[in-house]
């Protein structure tokens, strides 16, 4: 069913910053990188009114979305409160400097 | 390692404020156990009144349930009390509810006895019947006796006497008031609000006995109190004696394990007493020769003390203003500051004991020190914000007494209508949040600050617009807990406790020249900050250092890292520059190309004189802009924190009317601040005569065209609240417009905190300020100016940035969709 997919070197995501990714099946995916050289991937579609997250700010584990300020966990996708609401996380990893998306 | 132990005695609002604080902060720091004398968790000590009155439950005010305590791993102890502190062997000894003593030791203790009531020495003071007006305890007995006696005497009429009495009375008690000064609340309220006050008050059904010294508590048949007995030989029935007679700071437990106490434990602006292990907070610490008897200063001193047991060593608590609000339902009084007539002051009164109103405004040296309201309370809060910030009141001065509402509205800080709005009314309209919501969530959360409130209600979290009207409806809810923060002196956010001017100022005397570098010498308490105070900080760097400050695109919102507005559906809209507002057959025919070209489907006519074509994809973007920069285009930066469009009319260059060239000087201004990053957006207009078709007097500078010269106005304001810009000087041609109005922008870029429109920052400084420094200093305007044209030296158009840059560097990529 799901595979690892190849998406791009970590490089190519900019540090606190985020590339939109476009699949098939899952339609926009917006993949992060934070300070600590963290990869995250979710759906690109903010559970409040389907802001998309790629274009927030990033910081710590979290992405402050860019239309209303709701704040989202990226390894989880949960909402942080007092806003709720989830967003669909993917799972990533990171091999020889190489980001994978499970889709 | 083994972790620290921090033990608390009292469990009152105080010391759990503090651990509440701690918890943000370092919340695996310390183990922690409390002792509190009262079988109750932590509840909102002033809601007691409103729970005598009927109006709440003891539920309705419970702050921390146990739930809380368990959660954060706290071992509390109910019901006992502590009888010994060994500092030398740091431990405390306490009695138990059983009776047994618990012992435990400690690294570091805090002290959050509060106060107890005084009780002056009457003769048959310690009758049943006879109490205080402190706990839960003490509203219960009230409660219970009001349903089975009929004569209830309270003695002291400040405060605590007053709401007791409005209670007992409303449970259908007869109530007199028994005071010894000749008018009521004398200490917050001068003679004539007091009088006031206590007419309204008989109106409710109380009796008052002013000028009167008790003799005796006499005991009735049944056992317990029966009359009261003055020294001018009256007395009264009395089933219930109520003593609020003022409060003492409980040092007893400090003062026997020798802590140095003088009218409180004596404390450092750390909040540590003379044994540095051991800290004190509440009513039971004396600051700076202050024992406080209001919630609001307390909290503050819990945020120092957590800080300082945290160990980041940065807060110091430097006193407090404080203000009181009576918790009567239906009276309004408010009293804040200094208002016994000092030498050097000066009174400002309107009282019309018609519609019974009295507003009085103590002023010093051009400065609000003092305010007693009557009757109409809803500029109470505004006020004390006033005398906080030590404004400088003489441009007001004439307007003053008749409120902020009267003044026009000034910006954020809101237009006092909290009072008389009803529940339904709706405060914030960017959330729909109407007053109903944010009062219940204030009442049942225990909501103390504006973040509280913003946090659980959204109220205030978006424009901004409602932050004053919000303030508002917290200092009419919770009255005298309500602490506005000093509006210079805020934290940027929750990452620090740093004010903007803090930051600033950092930034210039250290050389800080990047975002991260300036989070790291601030000690920032997140690894990145977060969205509100990233965007502030990367400005900062970059107006204090032009040319060598490192821009950190992931900063800056969506809008300035793109180049495009964002729109609701994840798309973005463009504007191209039009200087002043001109442009050419040559430029529409490239906007007309292309928007065909990219379908853009909606093209509009902006309010700033330009074109918006909206709707475009993102990877779009910069083949767009590669077309528009061939027809000699450029950005319009409609989506910045800058420079955004300077509105011009025809001028003389065409309307009969036209004193000057007001087309040219418009474009003239345009390019000069090109590319002009500021704290918030910058707005110029230029009309050629004072008919002011370009609308100068709504602009951050407006420039308006006369016979002999221009007139310039700053601080004008078109948006959330509308503002009339000021008239600030008289110049005889263009370059001088340039110099002026150009020093005035980078001053406001130098001073101005991020997010502060000039009509806010005008406010803040004073004009005096502004003129001063770039009016009657010579040297300083042309000083400023230069600044500014070397900061904007060499500003490349963003959008060329980006098509030009071939090597596909990682911004360029931001416009690519990775397809898998
Ligand atoms: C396009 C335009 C409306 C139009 O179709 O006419 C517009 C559109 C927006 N305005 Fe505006 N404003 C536009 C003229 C104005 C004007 C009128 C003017 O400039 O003459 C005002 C009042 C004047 C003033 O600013 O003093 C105005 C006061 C605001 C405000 C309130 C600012 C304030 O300090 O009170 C905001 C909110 C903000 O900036 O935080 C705002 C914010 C916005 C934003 C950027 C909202 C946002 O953050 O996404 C809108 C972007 C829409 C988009 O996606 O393109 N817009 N906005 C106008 C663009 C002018 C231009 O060519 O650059
Ligand atoms: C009826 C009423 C109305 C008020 N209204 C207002 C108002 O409108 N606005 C305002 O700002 N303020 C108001 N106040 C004042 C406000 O409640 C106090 O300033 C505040 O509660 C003080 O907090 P604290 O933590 O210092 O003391 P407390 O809240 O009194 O807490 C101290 C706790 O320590 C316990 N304790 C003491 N000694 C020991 C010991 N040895 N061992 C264990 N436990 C001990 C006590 O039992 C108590 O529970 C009001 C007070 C009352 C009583
Ligand atoms: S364009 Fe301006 S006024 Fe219109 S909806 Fe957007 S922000 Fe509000
Ligand atoms: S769409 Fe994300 S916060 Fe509103």
């Amino acid at each position: 069913m799901s595979e690892w997919k190849r998406i791009c070197a970590v490089s190519d995501v900019p540090v606190l910053g985020s590339r939109v990714v476009h699949s098939e099946d899952e339609g926009r995916i917006a993949l992060f990188r934070n300070s600590a050289d963290q990869v995250f991937a979710v759906r690109d579609r903010c559970p409040h009114k389907g802001g998309p997250l790629s274009q927030g700010l990033v910081h710590g584990t979290t992405v402050t979305c860019p239309l209303h300020s709701w704040k989202i966990q990226l390894d989880d996708g949960q909402v942080v409160p007092p806003d709720v609401g989830c967003v669909k996380p993917f799972p990533v990893k990171v091999e020889n400097g190489e980001v994978f998306l499970s889709l | 390692m083994r972790k620290q132990k921090l033990v608390m005695v009292g469990n009152g609002m105080a010391g759990v404020r503090t651990l509440e604080e701690l918890r943000k902060i370092a919340p695996d720091m310390y183990d922690i156990t409390v002792f509190g004398a009262e079988p109750h968790p932590n509840y909102n000590r002033i809601l007691l009144s409103p729970v005598l009155a009927g109006e709440m439950t003891i539920q309705d005010i419970i702050l921390n349930d146990l739930q809380w305590y368990a959660d954060n791993e706290i071992t509390l102890h109910l019901g006992a009390r502590v009888t010994q502190i060994d500092r030398k062997k740091r431990s405390v000894v306490a009695t138990g509810k059983d009776g047994e003593p618990i012992t435990v030791d400690y690294d570091r203790l805090l002290l959050a006895t509060g106060s107890t009531p005084f009780m002056p020495p009457i003769p048959g003071k310690d009758l049943p019947g006879v109490i205080s007006y402190r706990d839960i305890k003490d509203t219960d007995e009230m409660i219970d006796a009001a349903a089975k006696y009929q004569h209830a005497v309270v003695i002291g009429a400040g405060l605590l006497g007053l709401e007791a009495a409005n209670g007992l009375a409303l449970r259908g008690m007869d109530v007199t008031v028994v005071h010894i000064s000749d008018w009521i609340m004398e200490r917050q309220l001068d003679r004539t609000a007091g009088k006031m006050l206590q007419a309204a008050l008989e109106a409710k059904g109380m009796k008052f006995k002013l000028n009167a010294q008790t003799a005796e508590l006499v005991q009735g048949e049944s056992g317990r109190v029966g009359a009261i007995k003055f020294k001018d030989g009256d007395s009264l029935p009395a089933d219930l004696v109520c003593i609020a007679a003022g409060i003492r700071p409980n040092v007893e437990l400090a003062e026997k394990s020798g802590i140095h106490c003088n009218r409180g434990i004596v404390v450092s602006d750390t909040l540590q007493t003379y044994d540095p292990r051991v800290y004190a907070v509440g009513e039971c610490a004396n600051h700076r020769g202050t024992a406080y008897g209001l919630v609001a200063p307390l909290f503050e001193q819990a945020k120092v003390a957590a800080n300082h047991l945290a160990e980041m060593g940065i807060g110091r608590y430097e006193g407090s203003v404080t203000s009181t609000k009576l918790k009567v339902t239906g009276i309004d009084v408010f009293s804040a500051g200094d208002f016994s007539g000092a030498e050097g002051t000066e009174d400002i009164v309107l009282h019309d004991p018609g519609v019974g109103i009295y507003k009085r405004l103590v002023l010093k040296d051009d400065k609000l020190v003092g305010a007693v309201l009557y009757g109409d309370t809803k500029d109470g809060a505004w006020y004390f914000q006033l005398l906080k910030d030590e404004q400088d009141i003489r441009d007001i001065r004439d307007n003053l007494v008749f409120g902020n509402s009267h003044l026009g509205d000034v910006g954020h800080k809101g237009n006092s209508l909290a009072a008389s709005m009803p529940d339904t009314a709706e405060v914030c309209g960017c959330n729909g949040v109407c007053k109903g919501t944010i009062v219940k969530a204030i009442k049942e959360q225990g909501l103390f600050t504006l973040e509280d409130v913003r946090k659980h209600t959204k109220a205030s979290s978006s424009c901004g617009s409602c932050t004053g009207l919000v303030e508002q409806i917290l200092a009419s809810t919770i009255g005298g807990a309500y602490q506005p923060a000093d509006s210079n002196n805020k934290a940027v956010c929750g990452c620090t406790d740093h004010s903007h001017g803090e930051v600033r100022k950092a930034i210039r005397d250290n050389k800080l020249l990047s975002v991260a570098d300036t989070q790291k010498f601030l000690a920032w308490k997140t690894p990145n900050g977060c969205a509100t105070c990233r965007p502030a900080l990367n400005y900062y760097c970059l107006s204090t250092w032009p040319h060598e400050a490192i821009d950190d695109p992931q900063s800056r919102f969506i809008n300035e890292r793109a180049h495009a507005n964002i729109q609701k559906d994840g798309t973005y809209s463009v504007v191209p520059r039009m200087w002043g507002g001109l442009t050419t057959p040559d430029e529409l025919r490239a906007i007309a190309d292309a928007a065909e070209k990219y379908k853009v489907p909606t093209v509009k006519v902006t309010g700033g004189q330009r074109i918006d074509l909206l709707g475009v994809k993102k990877e779009d973007l910069p083949a767009m802009w590669e077309d528009f920069a061939k027809a000699g285009m450029c950005s319009g930066h409609a989506y910045g924190k800058s420079l955004r469009t300077v509105k011009t009319c025809v001028g003389a260059e065409h309307c009969r009317f036209g004193t000057q060239r007001s087309m040219d000087l418009g474009v003239k201004l345009e390019k000069m601040l090109f590319g002009m990053w500021s704290p918030h957006k910058v707005k110029l207009a230029v009309s050629g005569c004072p008919r002011n078709c370009a609308e100068s007097g709504i602009k951050d500078v407006g420039v308006i065209g006369v016979d002999s010269g221009y007139e310039l106005y700053i601080g004008g304001n078109g948006g959330i609240k509308t503002e009339v810009a000021q008239f600030f000087c008289k110049v005889k041609d263009d370059a001088e417009v340039m110099e002026y109005g150009g020093a005035f922008i980078q001053l406001y870029r130098e001073e101005g905190f991020y997010l502060e429109r000039t009509c806010h920052y005008l406010e803040r400084v004073g004009m005096e300020h502004i003129k001063k420094r770039v009016l009657e200093d010579e040297a300083n305007r042309k000083a400023l100016y230069e600044k500014l044209l070397f900061a904007l030296q060499n500003y490349k158009d963003p959008w060329a940035e980006i098509f030009e840059d071939k090597s596909g560097g990682i911004h360029k990529r931001q416009f690519e969709i990775i397809k898998v």
